[in-house]
This record gives C-alpha cells, structure tokens and sequence, in this order.
C-alpha cells in the first residue's frame, strides 16, 4: 500500500496544449539514488522527482508519482498503468522497440565497477547487476560470470558480503555508496559508457505527451535550468548540457 | 514525528532509534501490515465462499453445472500460481475496460490493441487516471482479493467436495427417512456435518494464504516484504538523515516473528474450532469429547 504519492499542482494552466488528460502518472523506481529513491518521509524524491515536476509545471499538467518494480516497468506502462517511465532508464534499442522515448535529460553515462579490493579481475571473476538494464547485459557480454538481483541496492550488498567479486552499476549510483564505505568499497577497473542517454519513456502511441515533455526538456536545457539540477543532485564533475 | 527528532545525527542510540522507527517511510510499512491483515480478513471468507459453490456446482445433479464445477476445481488446481497471478490479473484489469469502453466510448474507431499497447478511451479507464492514488490502490486491492479468492476457492472446493461426501451415509439416510426433501437434507443434515471433516484441509488452505500474501507484489500492491527489503537496504548519509548499514537482517527476522505469531495464533483457534465442531459427531474425536465429559 502507500505507494507514496504527490500531486504537483499544475500551475501554468494555460501553457501547453489542450490535453485529453490533464492528470499524467509518472512511473518510478524509487530505489535508484540519486535518480529517484524513496526519503526519510515515504516521498519519492531525486534529481527525477524535480525534473519531473518542473517539466509537468512546464507542459500544465498535474502529475502523480507511482512507484514500480524494476522488472515490470516496462509492461505496467505499456499496459496503460502510468504514462511514462522516468527512473534512470537509458535510451537503447531494444526499448524503443516497445516504447518510444523523450530525448535525454541525461547525457550518456559512464558506467563503472566497484569491489571491496583492487585487485579483482572485472572480466573474469563474478559481477553483479541489476536484472533487465544495459549493465546486465554488458557484464553477460564481457565474459565475467553474471549475478542478477531485483533492486540496485542488492547488488551492492552481493558485494560486501563476497557473493560478487564486484558490482556494475552507474558511475553516479555508485559514487554516494563508494563514500559512505569507509574505504571498504572502491572502484576498480576502465570505466564504461554505455547507452545512449537517459531519456523518459512513454507508449509508443501517446505522441501528444512526448511532444511536450520533449519541449519542457528542450526549454530546460536551453535556459539552464537542467544543468542547474544535475550539477545539484550529481555534482560539478557531471556532464552538462 | 517527535520534536527532538530535527536533528538525528546528534541523538543518543535510543532516542534514536525511536525517531527512526517514527519516519514516514517506516509508517508505510505498518500501514502494509494492515494491508495483510485485511487481505487475509477478506480473502478467507470470499475463497470460501468460491470454494462452497464449486463443491456444490461439482456434486450437481445437472450435468453442465457438474462440469462447470469440476473443470474450475480441475484447471485452477492445475495452473503454477504465479502463472495465474501474472497472467489472470492483468487479463481481468484489461477485460473490465474493454467492456467499459465498449459502452462508454461507442464512436471510438481506432483498436484497443495498437502494437504493444492496450488504449481505451480515457472514460474508460479503471480507476480514471484522474482519481486519487488511494483509488488506483484500492482497485490493484481488490483485483488481489479476486485473485486469491479464485486460486485458493479451488483447493478450498475441492477439500469442501471430499468433505461432503465423507458425511456418513447413515445420516442422510435418517434425514429422508424423516420426509426431508434433498435441499433440506442438505442445508440441516449435511452442511453442518461436513465441517468437521473440511477443517484439516481448510487449515491448510489458511496456514499457506498467510504465507502467500508476499505475492501481493506481483499484483502492484506494496506489502510488509517490500517495504522490510526498501528499509533495510544500506542508506547513504546523502539521501537520509538516518543512514545506515545493510539492516536487511533485523527486517526480515521481524517478518519471520510476524509470520511466526500468525501461524500459533491460528493453530491455537483451529484447534479450538476442531473441538468444537467435532462436539456430538459420530467421529472419533466426537466420541473422546463425549467420554470425557461422562467421566468428567
């Protein structure tokens, strides 16, 4: 129960275009920080929970936040449960072959491993990942034993409790988790880029909603305020636009 | 919650732990517990209830009622119950609004299917996209009660349909013997008899409904082992003003003594009920009943 819901007051009533819809569900994870995760107070908060509500101010909606599984985000859209997905989801081709996808609001990511010790072999020892993203299928592909699990938080635990000799996840998921360790986690390893960006995901036949989500994230990248945001939540080493 | 809770860094461990375990977050898994609670509350009588019309469906003398009975016995036994879960809910969410959008939206001219898509009109939609969190929770609830109820219905009409039968014959035969037509035979003689030999099965049902609740997360609903797996996961000190460890643990143990708790407690009125609707049956537990108050 509870799934931890807002309503953000759409406050812009005339911008944007009529609307067979005027309330739009954004699907979440809410396990995914900085993204998206669930705070102190049972909210979904993040660099997602500002942009998506911006972006909903921008359009003139009124948007509800839902959280979703992880494996089954993709078909509880598709099946009409929210309107669009926006939980750190990169843009690849397999997805848009069933959903279609705004452009990014985050540019294409670097993804990175991390260990409890220098001297693991990325490529060859076991690698956890979380289950159904580009990460999972890069450590399938690079010939290190794959260790799925559900949430992200997981495969970070599979790591400190030796199950993984490392995980591969984010570069900016990873990094608060690598802070907070005390020296016990690090990072190992090339850096990966991977995907091609981090867009919002909506069902192929609602283009009037990509439309203007597009246009909020175009507007915000063009006045800065997107670079604001992700330099806030990500740090000043992020990648701007 | 607590006034002294502004500032938890500088707290001392049990103050603490009291202003964590107060959080907003933490709410949401209590509040789960009352969602399991409620499930279970109105999931047994509503299987139950599918289970008794199976059973008497399946023991009909008309025989397409018969095989209606004992085909939905027969192939909800049959089917994996995450395979019914995963399936069934969402086939019966998309049929409701199919049927709704058939009548609210008859100019509608494009296909429901478009691709990958399911699309009705807005109108159509269950709950509207419109209405309140609170309503699209209380409809993936109640879908999980229809779901429950049809799955375990079908064991429960199974146990009910054995149960019947073992009602001696004796006293049915006594009952005709008196004049009792076959539906007053049924509702005076047989009914009541046959619970005493229905309750080990039911037990059972009841014993694997608790420990099934979990599924609910498979139907959108977020229960106690969703929210035990979300706290107890390793919290960072930039997302939380509580950050901790991989507490994952202590979570799941406290599931483990809810479980726990709800398994003795159920045992502990079974039991009781056993005694009390064997009182005056012709079963052995009957007889011991009956002896032990002679001789008491």
């Amino acid at each position: 129960m509870q799934k931890l819901i807002l309503t953000t007051a759409a406050l812009a009533l005339s911008a944007g275009a009529a609307f067979a819809q005027d309330t739009v569900r954004l699907g979440t994870e809410g396990a995914y920080p900085p993204y998206n995760y669930i705070d102190d107070t049972g909210e979904v908060a993040g660099f997602e929970r500002e942009l998506g509500d911006e972006l909903c101010v921008r359009a003139g909606l009124t948007c509800e936040w839902v959280t979703n599984d992880w494996d089954s985000i993709i078909p509880n859209l598709v099946a009409g449960n929210y309107d669009t997905i926006i939980a750190g989801m990169s843009i690849t081709d397999e997805r848009e072959e069933v959903i279609d996808f705004t452009q990014d609001y985050y540019p294409p990511t670097a993804s990175a491993y991390v260990a409890a010790s220098e001297n693991v072999d990325v490529l060859s020892g076991v690698v956890s990942a979380q289950t159904a993203t580009i990460q999972a299928g890069h450590v399938a592909e690079s010939g290190a034993t794959l260790l799925e699990y559900a949430t992200p938080d997981e495969t970070i635990a599979a790591v400190r409790s030796g199950e993984a000799d490392a995980v591969f996840a984010d570069y900016d998921y990873l990094l608060p988790a690598v802070e907070a360790s005390n020296g016990e986690l690090m990072f190992v390893g090339e850096r990966v880029p991977l995907g091609g960006g981090v867009g919002m995901g909506i069902r192929e036949s609602d283009t009037e909603l990509l439309e203007a989500m597009d246009a909020g994230i175009t507007s915000m990248k063009e006045d800065g305020s997107l670079n604001e945001l992700l330099i806030k939540w990500f740090g000043e080493d992020v990648q701007t636009y | 919650m607590f006034d002294f809770c502004a500032d938890p860094s500088v707290l001392d461990r049990l103050t603490w732990l009291s202003c964590y375990l107060t959080t907003g977050k933490h709410m949401a898994i209590y509040w789960s517990v009352g969602t399991v609670l409620l499930l279970l509350a109105v999931t047994a009588p509503t299987a139950l209830a599918f289970g008794f019309g199976g059973a008497v469906l399946a023991r009909s003398r008309v025989a397409p009622l018969r095989w209606l009975g004992k085909g939905y016995i027969a192939i909800v036994r049959g089917v994996p119950d995450i395979a019914f879960f995963l399936f069934f809910v969402i086939a019966l969410d998309q049929l409701f609004e199919w049927v709704r959008h058939e009548v609210k939206c008859p100019e509608w001219e494009n296909s429901v299917w478009q691709g990958n898509d399911f699309i009705v009109c807005q109108a159509a939609k269950l709950p509207l996209s419109s209405a309140p969190q609170w309503v699209h929770e209380g409809y993936g609830f109640v879908l999980a009660v229809i779901t429950f109820s049809i799955v375990f219905g079908a064991f429960a009409g199974n146990v009910l349909f054995g149960a019947m039968r073992a009602v001696p014959r004796a006293q049915l035969e006594t009952a005709e013997a008196y004049g009792m037509s076959r539906g007053q035979t049924f509702r005076r003689v047989l009914v009541p008899q046959m619970w005493v030999y229905a309750l080990p099965g039911l037990s059972n049902l009841w014993m694997v409904l608790i420990k099934a609740t979990p599924l609910l997360f498979l139907l959108g609903v977020e229960d106690i082992v969703y929210w035990a797996r979300e706290l107890g996961g390793t919290k960072t000190p930039q997302f939380t003003a509580y950050p901790h460890g991989d507490w994952r643990v202590w979570y799941f143990l406290a599931l483990l003594v809810f479980y726990l708790g709800m398994t003795k407690l159920s045992e502990w009125a079974l039991t009781r009920l056993q005694d009390r609707l064997s009182h005056g049956q012709a079963t052995a537990s009957g007889e011991r009943l009956r002896r032990d108050e002679v001789t008491a």
